[in-house]
């Protein structure tokens, strides 16, 4: 507050303009040595807690079942891990459907574990100062086991080309009482939303950038957000409903997002403002 | 002759075998397109109904002539279909009955403030909307904290030498920004009856009042 009344005085001595922009390249500046920071000490990070979270989920015997999720198959066999997130999304010939990561665990936790599909997807997002919930903690474990990898998703089967051209139609669409799509702020390089930085989603150098750094710990809600729950965050934002989980549309968008990422570094959980 | 016929021949068969490989390429590369049927399907079931009753979200999930357009044209519409648009959203334009465009800017710099309104968590409604005018523009000199998606607005009403003509435009402009730029990224914020009149009245204020801080 007092720092804003700072910077009010100082706009009425001085040009603002030049001022307002000065301030917002120190601001961006100062976020950025914190993330430097957190990268040079990579245990630093918050979000590593919910990965560890993750892990023991994935292998505690869970559910109806009573079983650990060790036989999940995240697309390069049942139980491998290892670089399993690189290669989603994907299509899985036993569900018969296009899946992403956290798409995936759903499956898995209702097929191998026994929950409900209806009690997962019911839910499925922490509000801002509480943890990820149990998916979003796998899958910030998973995530994390491809870190320092490359986007290599195929997406090459018809199934999977048919998600990624619906994912760009989705992408594109304009709806409800603000007209928004995702281009209205994720079209063009350099644009922000008030001070904050807008991804170029549509294009490859902006998707490159910061697709691999989700699930990500955000330090203004102190927890893990997954990127379905991100996807839920735009859709409020547009003034359009919040998007189930697991969804064909999440699913899509996920995909199409993931094909323009195509070759960016993983570096999960990242570290959000 | 015999050398010339077989080399012919060997480009020929060169030349045929490249259009082949040329043809397999093209169709492994030829962009799958999904149906505006399937689409729609995938919006209604990922998007259920929520919170408010469905009469009010259902419509949300649709784009209407003008944003089918846009969407489909990356938002750079030929000029038939610019001029289409223009006149379309025109006419969908209602004008203040006293012909008074100018309401209180001091109410306005709380509506450019405000994100407020239409999400899913603002149900039931606790405040009016809001047109979050700064999200995407600079406004005034005291708030620093602005978007970039939209021009400056700074000395808005000053630059066009607080013109009454440019008042009317003004109106337009927040009214249905298609009306003045068609496929703009910008809300229809009169049309889409996110802003009453009489909000969209105080905007025009906050832009073009001498006194207003977007003009010092």
């Amino acid at each position: 507050m007092k720092m804003r009344t700072a910077v009010l005085a100082a706009c009425l001595a001085l040009a603002c303009p030049a001022l307002a922009v000065a301030q917002d390249s120190d601001t961006e500046k100062a976020i950025e040595k914190y993330r430097q920071m957190m990268k040079e000490d990579p245990w630093s990070n918050p979000g590593l807690l919910d990965a560890d979270r993750g892990e023991a989920l994935w292998k505690t015997p869970r559910g109806p079942n009573k079983v650990s999720l060790e036989t999940c198959d995240l697309g390069k066999g049942p139980g491998k891990v290892d670089g399993a997130f690189a290669e989603l999304p994907r299509y899985f010939a036993d569900a018969g459907k296009v899946m992403d990561l956290e798409t995936r665990l759903l499956w898995c936790q209702e097929k191998i574990q026994g929950f409900q599909h209806a009690d997962l997807i019911k839910n499925p997002h922490p509000g801002g100062g509480q943890p990820v919930k149990d998916t979003g903690a796998i899958a910030t474990w998973v995530a994390n086991k491809s870190s320092g990898m490359k986007f290599s998703a195929k997406l090459d089967k018809p199934q999977e080309k048919e998600m990624v051209a619906l994912g760009e139609a989705l992408f594109n669409r304009r709806s409800g009482p603000f007209d928004f799509a995702c281009t209205t702020c994720h079209a063009e390089a350099g644009k922000r939303i008030r001070l904050q930085p807008l991804a170029h989603l549509a294009a490859p150098a902006g998707a490159k950038a910061v697709m691999g750094e989700w699930p990500a710990y955000r330090v203004s809600s102190t927890n893990v957000m997954t990127m379905q729950h991100r996807l839920v965050d735009c859709y409020w934002q547009m003034r359009l409903p919040a998007p189930e989980m697991g969804s064909e549309l999440t699913v899509a968008l996920i995909s199409y997002l993931t094909k323009n990422a195509e070759g960016g570094e993983i570096a999960a959980p990242g570290l959000k403002r | 002759m015999k050398i010339i016929t077989i080399a012919a021949a060997a480009l020929l068969a060169f030349g045929t075998g490249s259009a082949i490989a040329q043809q397999k390429k093209a169709k492994a590369e030829k962009k799958v397109t999904v149906s505006a049927a399937k689409v729609d399907a995938v919006i209604k079931a990922g998007l259920p109904a929520f919170p408010a009753p469905p009469e009010e979200w259902q419509p949300r999930l649709t784009p209407d002539d003008t944003m089918k357009v846009c969407a489909a044209t990356h938002n750079s519409p030929p000029k038939a279909q610019f001029q289409a648009i223009e006149k379309a959203e025109k006419a969908k334009i209602q004008y203040p009955a006293d012909n008074n465009y100018m309401g209180d800017w001091k109410k306005g710099e709380r509506i450019a403030q405000s994100g407020y309104g239409l999400r899913f968590t603002d149900y039931p409604a606790r405040n009016p909307n809001g047109g979050n005018c700064y999200a995407c523009h600079q406004l005034t000199q005291a708030e620093v904290s602005y978007g970039t998606i939209g021009p400056s607005l700074l000395g808005y009403g000053k630059l066009r030498d607080f013109k009454d003509s440019e008042v009317k435009a003004a109106y337009e402009k927040i009214y249905d920004s298609h009306a003045s730029f068609p496929c703009s990224l910008m809300p229809r914020f009169g049309t889409n009856k996110v802003l009453s009149m009489d909000q969209i009245k105080d905007l025009v204020a906050l832009l073009m009042a001498k006194d207003s801080p977007v003009n010092k």
